[in-house]
This record gives structure tokens, sequence and C-alpha cells, in this order.
């Protein structure tokens, strides 16, 4: 019985964390938010350089080989500082290649996105929110044909795996005939998507790509969960440290009782539920059997908790926290985004009672 | 990460099985004593075992086990499978022991410790008063030294198992001139005397789990105080460190939310079972991924003390997300009792530990949930201890100003 984290583990979160701090402090990341167009590229070439690129591909690959939990541990620090860039959907292509390539295909294109020198992404969402391999409906028989919409990093990707019908998955090059990118806005901005038009692009299909699918699809939800978490504990502590020096009736707006028990309510929200990141991670990594639910559940439930601690965040904060100015905007979008990528909690609690035989 | 207890603990798991398969029910003559003289009879032979009252040292009748939060829980799980005695419940083992161990003369350990643990002796817990709820310090009930002996006056209430008791550990006021905290003393007191009279305390509920008790000069001899005069409210703080059991009241929200599902998949709604409605899934769900989470918080708790590591801002909050989980499952199993929700559950028992069921029982879940969230420091009291212990907030104000 070990339900806690290792000394690497820890190690690697503080790696990103401190990576962060220093790469990221509160004026680049408001640089890199208001920026029209997508310039997080020299922090995920920092990233790429801490081996954070190839943390999900084989050593034989040249990646870190190690598991989703850790992905996980990243994507958490990820939120926590509400880092821009392309981890999820580079990590979930590598994570489409390890597990359904073939050994070709892997060859040809892991150790490359390994080391960063090459970007993947991942387009899952056709137009009406059919984000689930079952939804599929884009033809890929030689040629893929069809509209992928919310494709994270769309304009910079080099390799994208992109879902088809049968809900199987393809590997799609940015730069062959037939893609077109078109930008897409949403309220994250540290996340920059982009809408995919093929139109007869060459694809080739993953070997093993339905199988692939679901488990990229459960890996995405543990992955987004891990953001919400990391997101929701830094909405609670931004709010704490400002009830500690916010001053009205010349005292510290922290001892009054009624923003005290809201800060109480956020933190047993968010503190509780990490231990339901941890172990949807770790079922995807050893309990196949419960891995899907397990994610779902994950998904769902953080989700919601972090959008609600992030307007409770807002609320703590008074008028400033209402504010373009005010940095709470950042995170409180980035729960937006994490809420509806991939299908909304509603969606995966409808799933996860399925999968339960409700 | 890993979830599996290891060869070592199903070794140990298989060890307590053989012992339960043999010991428990008894049989032959032994099964034809009373009951509580089988329980406590089944119980001394677990101790010998090394099964129970592990931190107890042998000579005050423990098993004195080396510290092992994960062969607890092995224990504890083979125990309840086998629906075999456990450790004594009640307020007497799980508090006055531990505070007799750490702060009692030998004499006091000697006397009180071994029947209690057996759950031979029965105690109750003289702390709240009417005045005094959550500012606990404020309490007046008085007692004098007269002679070698003290003797009390004044008022206990919300007293479980008073009526029942041999026995009470009570704070009382002895130094009236001193501060609010520093004039308290931790006494205990014989139940069975003329001094005090019990008064059973109805609930909504329609039982009686709680009690008033009067003192009007009650007695106990000089020396039955546990630390010395005035250090009752440090007395009462005392926490120990041993085996805490992380896991315990996870089990019971996971087990009242299996009820639940149960419950949803018999009930109908327009002919099908409610469990088929999508705002019923929703709702299951969305409580269970906080049942979940409360459950794998609890490995989190055990990973953290197998590991010798602080409970930290988590342990908090065991209590307050317990409650809110209980209310949530008795709101939605209210929704889908439907008229079932019109029916009487005055005075309906049930079996400590068991989910609810049926009706009543249900009903009777919706109103102790809202027991569950008074009892012990109220919800709005938890979030005062989380801001301040758990998020470093400031103290209260006016908690800091009263004296």
């Amino acid at each position: 019985m070990d339900f806690g984290l290792s000394e690497e583990q820890e190690l690697l979160q503080g790696t990103v964390r401190q990576f962060l701090e220093k790469e990221c402090p509160p004026a680049r990341l408001r640089e890199l938010f208001e920026s029209p167009d997508d310039r997080s590229g020299e922090l995920w070439a920092g990233m790429a350089e801490l081996g954070l690129a190839g943390l999900a591909v084989p050593e034989r690959e040249g990646g870190a080989g190690l598991a989703l939990l850790e992905l996980a541990l990243v994507s958490e620090q990820l939120g926590y500082g509400a880092a821009p860039g392309p981890f999820l959907g580079h990590s979930l292509a590598c994570l489409a290649l390890a597990a359904g390539g073939s050994p070709e295909q892997q060859r040809r294109w892991l150790p490359r996105l390994a080391s960063g020198e090459c970007l993947g992404s991942i387009g899952f969402a056709e137009p009406g929110a059919a984000w689930q391999p079952g939804d599929w409906r884009l033809s890929a028989a030689g040629r893929a044909r069809g509209v992928k919409a919310f494709v994270p990093a769309a304009e910079r990707a080099d390799l994208l795996v992109i879902g088809a019908a049968g809900g199987g998955l393809v590997l799609v090059e940015r730069g062959a005939g037939g893609v077109k990118v078109e930008p897409q806005d949403v309220a994250d901005r540290t996340r920059r998507v982009g809408r995919l038009v093929l139109e007869d692009a060459p694809c080739e299909a993953l070997a093993d790509g339905v199988a692939a699918a679901l488990r990229v699809r459960d890996a995405a939800l543990v992955l987004l969960a891990a953001d919400a978490l990391g997101g929701a504990a830094r909405c609670v502590e931004k709010s704490v440290e400002y009830a500690k020096t916010r001053e009205q009736f010349g005292v510290p707006i922290g001892h009054f009782q009624a923003l005290k028990h809201q800060l109480a309510d956020m933190a047993l929200e968010v503190e509780p539920s990490r231990a339901l990141v941890w172990f949807a991670a770790h079922a995807f990594d050893h309990i196949p059997d419960e891995a899907a639910r397990a994610a779902a559940l994950a998904k769902a439930h953080l989700c919601d908790v972090y959008m609600q601690v992030a307007r409770d965040a807002v609320e703590a904060h008074g008028g400033i926290g209402y504010t373009w100015e005010c940095d709470l905007q950042i995170w409180f979008k980035r729960a937006l985004f994490d809420r509806a990528f991939c299908g909304t909690p509603s969606e995966h609690r409808e799933r996860a009672a399925q999968l339960a035989g409700w | 990460m890993d979830l599996s207890y290891g060869e070592r603990y199903e070794a140990l798991r298989r060890e307590v099985r053989g012992f339960l398969e043999a010991g428990w029910p008894l049989r032959g003559r032994e099964a034809e004593l009373p009951k509580r003289e089988q329980t406590f009879l089944f119980r001394r032979r677990a101790i010998e075992a090394g099964y129970l009252a592990r931190s107890i040292p042998k000579r005050y009748g423990g098993s004195e086990q080396p510290a092992d939060p994960l062969a607890a829980q092995v224990i504890r799980e083979e125990f309840a499978r086998r629906r075999a005695p456990a450790e004594a419940r009640g307020i007497g083992t799980m508090m006055l022991v531990p505070t007799l161990l750490d702060r009692g003369e030998e004499w006091q350990k000697e006397k009180w410790i071994p029947k209690t643990v057996l759950g031979e002796t029965l105690w109750c817990q003289g702390y709240s008063e009417p005045g005094s709820g959550s500012d606990l310090a404020s309490l007046r009930t008085r007692a004098e030294r007269v002679g070698d002996e003290w003797v009390i006056h004044g008022q206990k209430i919300w007293t479980s198992d008073a009526q029942r008791a041999d026995f009470m550990f009570c704070l009382c006021r002895t130094e009236p001139g001193a501060p609010k905290h520093a004039g308290i003393s931790y006494l205990l007191i014989d139940m069975k005397q003329p001094g005090i009279e019990v008064r059973p305390l109805r609930q909504m509920t329609g039982s009686a789990d709680f009690n008033e008790v009067f003192f009007d000069g009650a007695r106990t001899p000089h020396d039955w105080i546990v630390g010395k005069r005035g250090e009752g409210w440090l007395v009462s703080r005392t926490t120990l460190k041993h085996e805490r059991n992380s896991i315990g009241n996870a089990d019971l929200a996971r087990m009242q939310f299996d009820a639940l599902v149960a419950l949803a998949r018999e009930a109908r709604r327009d002919g099908r079972p409610a469990s088929e409605c999508p705002d019923v899934r929703q709702r299951l769900a969305r409580i269970e991924g906080y049942v979940q989470s409360h459950l794998y918080s609890g490995y989190r708790q055990l990973t953290d003390e197998l590991r010798g590591r602080g409970p930290g801002a988590l342990a908090l909050m065991t209590k307050l997300n317990y409650t809110n989980i209980g209310q949530e499952i008795a709101k939605l199993a209210l929704d889908l009792l439907g008229d079932g929700g019109l029916a009487d559950p005055t005075g309906h028992e049930r079996e400590p530990g068991e989910p609810p069921r049926g009706a009543e029982g249900w009903l009777i879940h919706y109103m102790a949930s809202l027991g569950v969230a008074i009892a012990g420091g109220t919800a709005n009291i938890q979030r005062n201890v989380i801001a301040e212990r758990g998020l470093g907030l400031p103290r209260d104000a006016f908690a800091q100003r009263s004296k």
C-alpha cells in the first residue's frame, strides 16, 4: 500500500514549478496571454530542453518512458502556473503513437517528438461537440476529408493525430497538401487552438488506432483533470494571499468569518480531489478495468471544481478580481477550456453512469 | 503507487482469517453465555493474539504491538467481514484511554484502562453545557474542593450514553478567579450516585441518543483528576500518536453511496427504474466524485502515516467532507423516495455501521446527516479550523478577545 508520490515524482513537480517561476513569471504570462498570436514557442523550447516533450515517449525512442501519472503531475504544475503552450496536444500525440503506432511509425516520429524538434497535436472535435471516438465522422480512407475543431497549436504542429470515422486515428502532416488551418478564438489564450480543414490531405492510419483512440481519450481526460487541479489550487492560494494582505475596516479581510468560510469551502473542494486525479492516473497506468471510468469521473469532478473555485476566487478578490488587469482571469479562462475540451462534465458523468451499468 | 497490500500483509490477512474462523462466533458452552460476556471473552483472545488494543501497553490490558497502520487496517477489514467484535467503540476508548495514557497517574491507568479497552467499563464525556457549545472553555459547571473530595454543581448536555455509563470524564471549573482556559480541571466521576440526575434528550428522529446530566452536590475523590488543577483544558486537547483510522469514515461514505445506488435502481419514475433518469444519473455520478475523492484521500493519509509524515491540511477536512457527502446522499435519497418521504420514521432504529434501508431508514439518515454536521464541532467551526489552521488565516477576533 503506497498511495503517495515518490521522491522522483516530487522532484519532477518541483523542477517544473521552478522552471515556470523563472521562465514564466506574471509579466511574461501576461505578455503571452495578451499577444494576438501564439508566442509560446520559446517557453516550449525550454520545456523540451527540460525533457517535458518526451515524457511519455518510450526510452528506446529517446523519451523518458514515464507513465501517465508523471504526465499528470506535470500537467498539474502547468495548470498551477497557467503556463501557455502545446504540452497537452503534444503529449497526447506521443501517447497515441506509443499506444497504437506500428514500430515503423514509432521509429519515424517518436524520437523527433521526444526531442521537441517536431511538435505534435491531436484533432478530436468535430462540429457539434463531437469529441468522442464514437462520434467521429471524418473520412480518412487514404485521403482525409473533413473538419476538426479546437485543435491545440494547430498553426504550429508538424504532426497531427486525427480521429476518423470508425473511431480510429490517422496521422496527417501539416505541411502536406490539402491541410488548411484557420485560427479559432477561444477565451483561454494560453492554449491556442485552430480549425483544421482537410481536403484530400494525405493521411496514414495508426496501426492500432481504434484501441489507441480510447486510451488517448482517457489520457486526455486525466491530463485535463490534473490541469484543473493545479489551477484550482492556485485560485485558492491567490485568494488566501489576497485575504491576508487586503485591508478593510483596519484589518486584513481574512479576519472576517464570511470570507474565511468561503475560502475554507474552496480548499475543501480542491484538496481531497487531488487523490481522485492520482487514482485516475494510476488506474490508467495499472488498473485497466477501472481506467475509463476513473478518468471520466476525475475529468467531470475536477473541471466543475475548478470552474466553481475560479468564480469564488473572483468574488473573494472583490472589484479588482473582475478586471482585465487582474491575472485571475487567466486561470478563470483556463477553467473554461478544461471544462469544455474533450466534453463537458455532464457528458462524462453520463459515460460514468453507463460504465457502472446504472 | 501501489494500492495492494503486498505479500506480507496478505499473509497477515490469512492469519487473521484463520483466527476468526476458529474463534468467532463462539462455539459450544461459550455460545450460551450472555452476548456481553461473549464479546469480552472474544476480545480478550483477540488482544492476546495481538489484533486488538494494539497501541495499549500489556500492563494495562493491551497487546502492545508496534505501530503499523496497515496491519491495523487489514485487521479492521477482516473483523468487519466476519462481523466479529472489533475494538470497543465509544468515547472511552477513543478519548479517555489515550488521555490517561498520556497524562494519567500510574494507578489511574491500571484502574481504568483494562476494562475500558474490553468494553466492560463504559464512559461518557462531560464537555458541552447549555451555555457552552462551540465556546466550550466558557463552561460553568463548578467543582469545589471539600475535604478530600470534589463537590460538583452544574449541568452538562449532549451527553451520549450518560444513562448507561459507569463514569464520566468531565471538564469542571475549579479555579473561579483564573482566566477562562486556566480555571478548568479534568475530573473523573462515578455516574452511579445520588447527586447526579440523567434526563434523556429526545432528538428530532424520535430516539434519545443524548442526555442532559444535572449535578447537585455530586462527589468524586480528590485524586480522580487527570493532570493538575487548572490544566483540564490542556489535558482535554491531548492528542496522541496512535494508529489513526483515516479510512474509517470513507468506508462509511462508500457504503451509504452504494445503498443510494441500490435505492435509485429500486425507485420508479414513470414505471422505469429511477436510475435510468438522466438527472438521477448525473446526481449519482456527481456525488460519486466526492465519495471517491474522500476514499482515495483516506489512502493518501494512510500513506502519509506509513511514511511518518504529519497529517496536514487534508486531515482537518475529513469531517466536513464526510458531512457534506452524507447530506448530498440524503438529499438525493429523499427525492428518490417520492411518497416514501411522507412516512413517519419516528423511533426507527438502525444498527450502527449499517447503511440506510427502506423509507424510514432513509428519512432517519436524512435527519441524522444533520446530526453529523453538528456533533463534535459544527460545520461552521470546521470551516474556522480549516481556514485558521489549514490556510493560515487570522484567528477569529471575538474568540481571541473573550476571556
